[in-house]
């Protein structure tokens, strides 16, 4: 799925508001398909990339790729890219189908095509059936999802979400996580959101960048997370000695499609899960608990975690 | 306890004042339906019998239905032009930050503080200096200058009300910025609109001395009346004519506000 790594190319992107840096030359590279965060505390500037990414605002300097062609002028209505509002900005006089159909108008199909697009968002969305009802007759959970549906339904190359959780409840916001992901999964397009919630970032994204942070300086002590799924287990080092640790296999879980393995690494306290599909073959290579395995991943799978 | 029973008097007086107020505000003019009934050309007590004479006299008056579809053409077009500049600047008040907004908004608000007999011995100045020829159309110049503050005013209360995002949402769709408007700011602001669109009539069609500086040979209906008030025996028509632009207005005014107030809630978005 992972084609390109220049899917999504940010070069030395700044935006000032008066003389207030709010984005810094940030140059950042996301890959088609991938569920990348950007993470950080309010008044970072992570919402104003997402801004400039979705052409509502224009970068001061710097150039914004997508797919190889150069959109950083391209004004938001020309982009072949959508974006979930953090309040969803549903319009309030239009239906749900009226609010996922709003975008397809410029796309020549007639309206047949239209209402089988609209059907597909909707099932996509598992809101089958809640298509008459109106904007105003929908819970938050459901906003969020038609939200999703009316950007997704255009087919973007890349969807935009700004904080797409922060207006659920508690409750809904954990499962969202899992739908959200699972969504992302199924329809393959590359999801760029805003958070300032670690928790959220790491349980949901493939990979993470922090606007405004610097890169580690020497010597400091710093905690790496990765996604269990972004982990690789082997009973080698890594060629290059980099990105990679040794442990024991304390536990081992063969779940159906996925398996589940724990490794106990010196100095960590909790083991270490690692998740691999069942599909992709593992050499067990006679593992048992209590065998010396190697933790290896790869840089673009990792994220630096400080304090 | 003592502090209920003063705030029961108090409250007592309130009230009091409270009708006493609205006794004043309403009484006088509660006398132009009145004694447009009234079987006499005096305006006195007692009432003589009823009757709708004055009523049948009005419809009958050529020169005042004249005076009356002359005042609705500039009305309305005043309320058109100046409600369609009241929704440009609205949206250029609630959708930009440009230097010079704050000055801005202050000086909109000056031709609803400079009095009309200064503003319309200006403006004659000023026509017969530019050479314009005095008619119904410089009356509706001048009414457009007071009655697009007005317009914006309603405009902006009705723009702030609804959520930016919802426009960014439109662009994002693929919408330009005229579709934009047509699909989303336009609906969503539709009531400010009937609004405006209202008020600006009434404020045109009740307006005096602008019209009694910038007027030619045609007369407007406040024009009409004014003009009226010199023969005694024509009194009791303008009365009947009074009250019907006092029903008139006070439905318009009515409907304006409820249509003013209609779905700000919903559109603000937040709503579960």
């Amino acid at each position: 799925m992972e084609n390109r790594s220049d899917f999504v190319s940010l070069r030395d992107v700044s935006k000032h508001f008066g003389s207030v840096r709010a984005v810094d030359g940030v140059s950042l590279d996301i890959a088609q398909g991938e569920f990348f965060a950007l993470l950080g505390p309010s008044g970072c500037g992570k919402t104003t990339l997402l801004r400039i990414l979705g052409g509502f605002e224009a970068p001061n300097s710097g150039s914004v790729h997508i797919d190889g062609a150069d959109l950083t002028i391209e004004p938001a209505n020309l982009r072949p890219v959508n974006m979930v509002f953090q309040n969803y900005a549903i319009f309030p006089h239009l239906d749900v189908r009226q609010n996922i159909g709003y975008g397809l108008r410029h796309e020549g199909l007639s309206k047949a095509q239209m209402g089988q697009r609209i059907d597909e968002a909707l099932a996509t969305i598992k809101l089958e059936g809640l298509g008459d009802r109106g904007s105003n007759e929908l819970s938050g959970g459901q906003r969020q999802r038609v939200a999703l549906a009316r950007a997704l339904v255009k087919h973007p190359k890349v969807l935009l979400l700004d904080e797409p959780l922060s207006a659920l409840d508690k409750s809904l916001r954990e499962q969202m996580r899992v739908e959200l992901r699972a969504l992302q999964q199924k329809v393959g397009i590359t999801f760029i959101f805003v958070t300032h919630d670690q928790e959220e970032a790491l349980s949901m994204a493939d990979r993470i960048a922090a606007p405004g942070e610097g890169a580690p300086s020497h010597g400091e002590a710093v905690t790496v997370g990765i996604r269990p799924e972004k982990l690789t287990l082997g009973d080698r080092p890594p060629p290059d000695g980099a990105n990679g640790v040794k442990g024991i296999l304390t536990a081992a879980a063969y779940l159906g499609e996925r398996n589940h393995f724990f490794v106990t690494v010196d100095g960590v306290a909790d083991p270490i899960s690692v998740a691999s599909q069942n599909s992709t073959p593992v050499d067990h290579k006679g593992w048992r608990e209590g065998s010396e395995v190697w933790l290896t991943w790869e840089p673009a799978g990792a994220r630096l975690l400080r304090g | 306890m003592k502090t209920g029973a003063k705030s029961r008097i108090g409250l007592r007086g309130l009230t009091l004042y409270g009708i006493l107020y609205l006794v004043f505000l309403y009484v006088p003019v509660l006398f132009l339906p009145l004694f447009s009934f009234n079987d006499s050309l005096h305006i006195a007590f007692p009432l003589k019998t009823f009757t709708v004479k004055w009523y049948e006299q009005m419809f009958a008056n050529q020169e005042l239905l004249r005076a009356f579809f002359n005042s609705v053409k500039v009305a309305a077009s005043v309320s058109v032009v100046s409600t369609v500049l009241g929704i440009l600047a609205a949206r250029a008040f609630t959708r930009y930050r440009f230097p010079g907004r704050r000055p801005a908004l202050g000086l909109l608000v000056l031709p609803l503080v400079v009095p009309g007999i200064i503003l319309g011995i200006a403006l004659l100045i000023m026509s017969k200096w530019a050479g314009f020829q005095l008619s119904l159309i410089t009356i509706a110049a001048a009414h457009v200058l007071i009655a697009t503050p007005f317009a914006t005013f309603v405009m902006i209360s009705r723009l702030e009300g609804f959520d930016p995002n919802l426009e960014e949402a439109s662009r994002d769709l693929g919408e330009s910025g005229w579709t934009t408007f047509w699909r989303v700011t336009f609906p969503l602001a539709l009531p400010g609109i009937v609004a405006s669109l209202l008020l600006t009539f009434i404020e045109s069609f009740d307006e005096f001395i602008l019209a009694f500086f910038l007027s030619g040979d045609e007369a407007t209906l406040p024009l009409y009346i004014w003009s009226q008030l010199r023969f005694p025996r024509n009194l009791p028509v303008v009365l009947a004519l009074g009250a019907c632009i006092l029903l008139a207005s006070i439905i318009i005014v009515a409907f304006a506000e409820w249509m003013r107030r209609q779905g700000v809630s919903p559109a603000r978005n937040t709503k579960k």
